[in-house]
């Protein structure tokens, strides 16, 4: 199951791990990344907080966090290779992995039909 | 400023055909980036030819109203040697205040008029300041007149000689910092071999009405693409050259801004500019605070105001220009620091958000410049 935010992210979810990154739409937008800034594994953090960046030639962007839980994994191929957010944003551009602290927050999220209706209203 | 007040080059139209993302700058609505992204638009100014389109710039002829030399009057405000400039020459200067601080960064050129009359280049965010102080200081010695019916294109990277030379052939004769007038394909131009990029290059003055024309005609080259303003601080920055309003401003002197090239030996020595006090108290003892180069060891860009501090965690300084250098491969910065922590290979550490990143003061430009110079 894949959910959306507003803020372009992806949650992709296997139980209560989510797997998150930012969307095709997001990566256009940004232009060419060259540097992310990843949470520390084991860090916490609540639902919109900021935790990480992506920074691009242009400007430096946040990354907030979809849901509350824990980091139990991030994408340590984004340091060597920042480019993989632009060249495959949701599949290797993937950023960390969060153990949800409630699986059912997930409900307040977008759907891909839900997101897709939201970011043709951003055009 | 809302959108419907901003102004628009002759050239608006032929940047939204292009896919251009317009956004304001210094008044104008202009190209930041293009299809192409701001990376590619980069590396292909470094590896062929970028057409940059800064006819948001202010060109003005400055003439003197007695009939002597105008670069003389104008030394005054400009600490360069400009009232040596024979016809064609150019040199890069700065327009000072009463303090010895840089209102703007300016391209001072010799025309071929007999009269001796000065052609300048001021960026655009500064123009209406810059004009408003040359009427006040010097209005009674001089007349400034503003070439609204002019846009300015610049060509630059290695294969800009080949593309301009095509279409008139006396363009290959020119050296760095040289310009002459020339036709290109029936159109009057005033063409300098110059540009902000630290590659080779033209800077072309061409009527507005013509422009489009123009820019199509280099542009049907396969190796000419637009190239934004995105990719224009990129270049500049990796070159090492200031950006007005950021690495200098009416506070900052041309010895603190570490643009004392800008000097003249002669000038200096008679001391004969506004703010001529500061400036040479600051060449014998050092400013305060000096720009230097600064390379973040990491892979985090630091951003223009990002604070610096030494190794104890005091601030001591800030980033005024930063990014990543897609050409370096890696992020440079450049930045004010007091003039003990200036030498080359001084550890900083750069606080971006909230962390210490580890850097070190380096010399710029971080890209070799490439400029066609003069043969010795």
């Amino acid at each position: 199951m894949t959910k959306y935010t507003e803020d372009h992210e992806w949650i992709d979810v296997d139980g209560d791990i989510a797997t998150v990154g930012i969307t095709d739409y997001a990566q256009k937008a940004l232009g060419d990344v060259v540097f992310v800034e990843l949470p520390e594994t084991g860090a916490s953090f609540s639902a919109g907080d900021e935790v990480s960046v992506v920074e691009s030639v242009k400007a430096a962007s946040e990354v907030y966090a979809p849901l509350t839980g824990e980091i139990t994994e991030i994408n340590e191929a984004l340091e060597g290779d920042p480019s993989l957010v632009n060249t495959s944003p949701t599949a290797d551009g993937w950023f960390f992995k969060m153990k949800l602290a409630n699986v059912g927050d997930l409900d307040g999220l977008m759907d891909e039909e839900a997101y897709k209706a939201h970011v043709a209203g951003l055009d | 400023m809302n959108d419907s007040t901003l102004l628009r080059t002759p050239l608006y139209d032929l940047h939204v055909e292009a896919g251009g993302k317009m956004v304001p700058f210094a008044g104008y609505e202009m190209p930041v980036q293009y299809p192409l992204g701001i990376m590619k638009e980069h590396l292909h100014t470094r590896e062929k030819a970028g057409l940059f389109d800064v006819s948001h710039m202010g060109q003005a002829y400055i003439r003197s109203k007695d009939g002597s030399d105008p670069a003389a009057i104008i030394e005054h405000l400009m600490p360069s040697a400009l009232a040596v400039l024979k016809p064609g020459k150019m040199r890069y200067t700065v327009l000072l205040n009463d303090r010895g601080g840089i209102e703007d960064d300016l391209m001072v050129t010799r025309t071929f008029e007999p009269e001796g009359t000065l052609y300048v280049v001021v960026n655009a965010a500064c123009k209406d300041k810059d004009y408003d102080w040359l009427e006040e200081k010097l209005g009674d010695r001089i007349t400034l007149e503003p070439l609204e019916d002019r846009a300015l294109l610049a060509l630059q990277g290695p294969k800009a000689e080949e593309v301009l030379s095509a279409m008139a052939a006396n363009v290959a004769d020119l050296n760095f910092m040289e310009a002459t007038m020339v036709t290109l394909e029936g159109v009057v131009c005033w063409v300098s071999r110059s540009g902000y990029t630290g590659e080779d290059g033209y800077e072309i003055s061409v009527p507005s009405d013509e422009a489009e024309a123009f820019a199509r005609r280099l542009l049907a080259h396969d190796d000419v693409e637009w190239i934004g303003l995105g990719a224009r601080d990129s270049l500049r920055l990796e070159a090492g050259l200031c950006l007005s309003g950021h690495d200098f401003n009416s506070e900052v002197s041309p010895v603190a801004a570490n643009i004392t090239f800008a000097l003249g030996k002669k000038r200096k020595e008679a001391g004969d500019f506004v703010g001529a006090d500061r400036i040479l108290s600051e060449l014998a003892d050092g400013p305060d605070m000096i720009r230097v180069g600064i390379l973040p060891s990491g892979r985090a860009p630091a951003r223009e105001g990002t604070d610096i501090a030494d190794s104890t965690g005091a601030i001591i300084g800030k980033i005024t220009s930063g990014g990543f250098g897609p050409t370096f491969g890696g992020p440079v910065a450049m930045g004010f620091v007091p003039k003990d922590f200036a030498d080359e290979g001084t550890k900083l550490h750069l606080m971006i958000r909230g962390k210490a990143h580890e850097a070190v003061v380096a010399s710029t430009p971080f890209v070799p410049q490439r400029y066609k110079r003069k043969q010795p």
